[in-house]
């Protein structure tokens, strides 16, 4: 009897500590978590609270006049997009010039796989690296450096002008910069030259990580360099590109916005506007910030759209999803 | 000869090899040969650079263009603020991204799950441009050194690298640490931070590049010409460059020069700054290959 009854202080004895022990542990769960609640705050503001300004696309807001003294107009902004052909028209450029940018990309999004196939064709260990090297740098200077690189190589009297009238190719300067032929191309070459080298070093890492003795075994069969690259290296290579070809469709109405506003000027305005640009035009050149923001919600709401699209397909054809 | 060799040897190979040397030598020459180009017109004589004459060599080299140039109104405020937001921001980033990787595999923290996803899940979403410049405004960041550094802060993507860093180390020093009855703060500071450093290079480096180059942020929320960053004064003075010219060469606070060769124009104004903005990347880029190569194989990993 007395030892059931010491068996039971025992137990109650034994539970009041495991709560206290447990208090003690929420408490402590808690106090880890308020370490943390500076970092939350920044996230609230910059990522979460700017979502809230969404509603500014259903006012008509003209700054300085607060929010709060401005009319509510509903979708006034959202119809006005597609209420007058001159818009329309406007709108449709814009939209032609964003997916022409984001096509041409997508199109030559298999470049830096075959430099990558290429670099590694190449034998000498420090030649590579000194082509590596070269090639990446441009991917870490800013677009309005490459800008004033452009204007300093294609400018009438930049170097590139002066070279060809001096071969007696040209008679008079071309206008590279200030016309608005070839636009589209010309910014793809420019992001081609910025960014093929740093494009390269992904597939550069997977090929590295190839098993050598598939190639060897390859060898021994009798296989030549090109099957070699076209049966062992391209499949190796083919599940990154499907990854990164499908986040360039996920950003597909991304293009950003600085190398298109650094480029930008009165002759090619139409061909490069793309909509990142548009919007910036708009909300800060003309002042219409309640239109732009109806322009940037609509784009983000689709830009989420396309990334959860984009997931579900990579999920069903390899089985893993990209985010 | 083995069936090995025979392969190497082909025709149709070494005119393969042949065709890709020389397409990497030009690929690597035009990418090199801008940041050349920049440079020997800035130390040539003005004369000849503004003519477009320094293709190849520099000729008649000085250096005046930078005594000149670096006194020009703005410049050096701007260098200041580039270099400010550059510490300031990457040391901050760094802090915030190792403590909340570090946090995040914390298994006692209140809700962690809950709070991670909250933080990562920003990622994949934002408000827009102009919805950003109204919240800029609504702060009062707009016109104050922060907006540069506050914004770029808590990267999920960092944070994502670091976790996944940390959760590769071995437990036992963090378990010592703790018998040791070392703070989450502590633990963090002595033990996670020092076996932490090759990752949060790679953050490091990444986010220092974005701050030097960052535009954008300078066009959208800055309207004081105190604050404006190096790229968006070398916008500025691509556009301008003729009336920077004479206002240089009229002896705006400098020294009136009398000579042809180093009178500004606005070729040599252009070229010298553009040096001054790149420089920097030219020099750390090679140093820290390595890092920049490193962070994106583990953003692969991920991705």
């Amino acid at each position: 009897m007395e030892n059931v009854i010491d068996n039971q202080k025992e137990s109650e004895a034994l539970q009041q500590r495991r709560q206290q022990h447990d208090k003690a542990k929420r408490k402590r769960s808690r106090r880890m978590w308020l370490l943390i609640v500076p970092f939350l705050v920044l996230v609230v503001a910059f990522s979460y609270y700017p979502l809230f300004g969404w509603v500014y696309a259903f006012f008509d807001y003209e700054p300085p006049i607060p929010l709060r003294d401005s009319q509510f107009v509903g979708m006034q902004w959202f119809k006005m997009m597609v209420a007058n052909s001159t818009q329309v028209r406007q709108l449709m450029q814009v939209l032609i010039n964003t997916f022409a940018m984001s096509l041409l990309n997508i199109a030559t999004s298999f470049f830096p796989l075959l430099f990558a196939i290429g670099l590694n064709e190449i034998r000498n260990k420090h030649f590579r690296n000194i082509i590596q090297t070269l090639t990446t740098l441009p991917n870490f200077i800013s677009w309005v450096l490459v800008y004033s690189i452009a204007f300093a190589m294609f400018s009438t009297n930049g170097m590139v002008n002066d070279l060809l009238q001096n071969l007696n190719v040209i008679a008079a300067p071309i206008k590279f910069l200030d016309s608005d032929s070839l636009t589209w191309i010309k910014m793809l070459l420019w992001s081609t030259w910025k960014g093929l080298g740093w494009g390269s070093i992904i597939y550069l890492a997977s090929i590295s990580g190839i098993d050598q003795e598939l190639y060897e075994a390859a060898r021994v069969d009798g296989a030549s360099r090109f099957q070699l690259i076209r049966y062992i290296t391209i499949p190796a290579l083919m599940p990154t590109f499907f990854v990164m070809l499908m986040l360039s469709v996920s950003n597909f109405l991304n293009n950003g916005m600085d190398q298109y506003f650094v480029f930008q000027n009165a002759f090619n305005q139409t061909h490069i506007q793309v909509l990142d640009l548009y919007v910036y035009n708009v909300g800060m050149g003309q002042n219409s910030l309640s239109y732009a923001t109806a322009i940037s919600m609509l784009k983000s709401l689709v830009s989420v759209a396309l990334l959860w699209i984009v997931n579900i397909v990579s999920k069903k054809t390899r089985g893993a999803s990209i985010i | 000869m083995s069936n090995i060799e025979k392969n190497e040897t082909t025709p149709g190979f070494k005119a393969f090899r042949v065709f890709n040397i020389i397409f990497f030598v030009l690929f690597t020459l035009i990418c090199f040969y801008p940041f050349y180009y920049l440079i020997i017109n800035s130390i040539s004589a003005n004369d000849l650079s503004a003519n477009g004459l320094i293709n190849w060599f520099p000729r008649k080299i000085h250096f005046e263009n930078y005594v000149q140039v670096l006194q020009l109104s703005g410049l050096g405020t701007a260098a200041l603020v580039s270099l400010g937001r550059t510490v300031i921001g990457t040391a901050l980033t760094v802090i915030a991204s190792s403590f909340l990787g570090y946090m995040f595999t914390r298994e006692d923290m209140w809700h962690r799950k809950f709070w991670y996803r909250f933080v990562v899940v920003t990622m994949y979403f934002n408000a827009g441009m102009i919805p950003m410049f109204i919240t800029m405004k609504n702060l009062g960041l707009t016109n104050t050194f922060w907006v540069y550094v506050l914004p770029a802060i808590v990267q999920p993507f960092n944070i994502i690298l670091v976790k996944t860093y940390i959760e590769s180390l071995p437990k036992s020093l963090e378990e010592a640490a703790a018998l040791d009855g070392a703070t989450t703060l502590q633990t963090f500071i002595h033990v996670i931070l020092p076996s932490c450093t090759p990752i949060l290079a790679t953050v490091a480096i990444f986010s220092a590049v974005g701050q030097w180059n960052s535009f954008q942020d300078t066009l959208l929320y800055i309207t004081d010409d105190k604050l404006y960053s190096l790229q968006y004064l070398l916008y500025q003075y691509i556009n301008q460059a003729s009336s920077l010219a004479s206002m240089v060469r009229n002896g705006g606070g400098v020294a009136a020069v009398a000579s042809a060769a180093q009178s500004q124009t606005p070729t040599s104004i252009r070229m010298t700054v553009s040096v001054v903005v790149v420089l920097p990347i030219l020099f750390i880029y090679p140093m820290f290959q390595r890092y920049f190569t490193k962070g994106i194989m583990l953003g692969a990993v991920k991705g």
